[in-house]
Parts: structure tokens; C-alpha cells; sequence
């Protein structure tokens, strides 16, 4: 099922709503990534509370994700890792490496703010 | 004592040839975990585990299948997860168990994960006779 990507203001808004097939994670990623042009978006939420399942190549994709959106000059921020997927990446040694996370989309949101004020003010 | 029709399932097989069905294996993973009793931290390793598992399927062997039991050794009680296929096989399984080991440009995470967030893990492989991965998790007591 493909996920919905949704505009506000300068931001994309992806909200995984149900479970996520490999090629569906593939398709957020390219979507993503045109999208940001094409909105001229400066950061992006990508919402995971949904998601049971956070396996390498779910954490791999989300990696790709926030590292061609920095390529295209937007932010992005992972938002909603449930408890238990935590503990599962944690346990499987899985990480996101430097890729922002915040617990929900209210803070996601508080994040990219920030960041973009940081933008303005160049440091 | 006698089978009743509200009997939980004990065992399920999951045919494994797309990405589509990582997804249903993992969601059976995890719904036979939870009805052994495992927490929902360990049913979410459970389907963790299947999902690479049957990712290793898909990628490698294209064919397969999972099967998932629920088992008793009359101490404890545990579930199983028999990942089977006929593909190319592994033809070092010690490597390919080892910590930062890919031949498909992934993490190398897969396997040696697996190993490390179940109670037991057992491979057999052949070059040319596929791979079969035996997990199993116990409950607690």
C-alpha cells in the first residue's frame, strides 16, 4: 500500500499506515525525493507509530531516505519508533545512524523548526 | 484430551516468493508468538527475525517457505521457525554468520542478528542444494 505523503506549509509529511512491503519503502523513498523539488520542502517527517516491524532493510531505506533528502538540501526526521521496534533494532544491533528521531509527529515537527530558524540565522 | 475447535494453531506455513509475503510471514510470527505467551518486545524479535529470514529467501533463493511452530520439549515451551529453500546455498555458513558479512551489499546485519536475538539457531547449507535456517525462541520458566 503506498504511503500518503502529505504537504504542510514547508514540509512533507509521510505517516506509514499499515504494514509496509520492501517495494512500498522503495516507492516512499523516490517519491520522497522528487517531492522535495517539486514543494521546494525543507524538511521531512517521515511517521513510523504504525510500523511493527523495523528490519535492516526498513532501517537501511529510512537511512537513504534522510541522506538524499540532505543531498537535495531539506532535513529530515523519523518520528513514532514504538518501544518494542526500539528494543528489536537495538537487540539486532540496527541503527539510523546520524538520521534525526523524534517521538512523534508534534516533536518532529518542533525539530524541523529549529532546525530551519538554524538555517536562517546561518549557523 | 480432546481437540477442541477453539484450539490455537500449532503450526503454519507461509510460501515464501515475494515481498508481499515477508509481510504476511512476519504477521503470523508474530500472532503465534503472542499466543504462546512471549511478550510483545519478544513477539516483535520473533517477526524481526522472520522478516530477514524470509528477506534472505526472496533475495537469494527467489523460493521458499517458512514454517512456523509452536513447540514443548516437556520443560519448555518455545517456538520454532523453519526457513527453507532451494537455492543456491551458502557454501561457508561460519562466514555467513559472522558480523558484518554481506554478499548482497547490505548491512551484514541479517544473520548474524537473527542468531544473536534467538535462543537458537542452527543453519545447513550446500552449494547447490539450499539453505535451511532452524530458530527457535523459548518462553521464559
Amino acid at each position: 500500500m503506498a504511503v500518503p505523503i502529505l504537504k504542510q506549509s514547508h514540509y512533507l509529511i509521510a505517516t506509514i499506515q499499515s504494514v509496509l512491503t520492501d517495494a512500498d519503502l522503495v516507492h516512499l523513498r523516490d517519491a520522497l525525493v522528487d517531492r522535495v523539488g517539486k514543494f521546494r520542502s525543507r524538511g521531512v517527517i517521515v511517521d513510523v507509530t504504525s510500523l511493527d516491524v523495523l528490519d535492516s532493510f526498513a532501517s537501511r531505506t529510512l537511512r537513504d531516505i534522510a541522506y538524499m533528502i540532505r543531498l537535495r538540501g531539506a532535513q529530515t526526521v523519523i518520528v513514532g519508533i514504538q518501544p518494542e521496534v526500539a528494543f528489536a533494532m537495538v537487540q539486532l544491533g540496527l541503527t539510523l545512524e546520524d538520521v534525526a528521531t523524534a517521538l512523534d509527529l508534534e516533536e518532529g515537527l518542533a525539530y524541523l523548526d529549529q532546525q530551519s530558524r538554524h538555517g536562517q540565522q546561518g549557523v | 484430551m480432546a481437540s477442541k475447535a477453539s484450539e490455537p494453531k500449532k503450526e503454519v506455513r507461509v510460501p515464501v516468493s515475494s515481498d508481499n509475503d515477508l509481510v504476511t510471514a512476519r504477521r503470523e510470527g508474530r500472532f503465534m508468538a503472542e499466543q504462546l505467551g512471549l511478550s510483545s518486545s519478544e513477539a516483535t524479535l520473533v517477526a524481526t527475525a522472520i522478516s530477514e529470514l524470509a528477506r534472505n529467501i526472496v533475495s537469494y533463493a527467489r523460493n521458499g517457505e517458512i514454517h512456523i511452530c509452536l513447540i514443548n520439549n516437556g520443560v519448555r515451551r518455545g517456538i520454532t521457525i523453519v526457513a527453507r529453500d532451494e537455492g543456491p546455498g551458502i557454501a561457508d555458513t561460519k562466514l555467513a554468520v559472522q558480523a558484518g558479512y554481506s554478499t548482497s551489499g547490505g548491512l551484514g546485519l541479517g544473520l548474524p542478528g537473527v542468531r544473536r536475538i534467538m535462543d537458537e539457531f542452527e543453519i545447513n547449507s550446500e552449494p547447490g542444494r539450499g539453505t535451511t535456517i532452524t530458530i527457535t525462541k523459548w518462553t521464559r520458566r
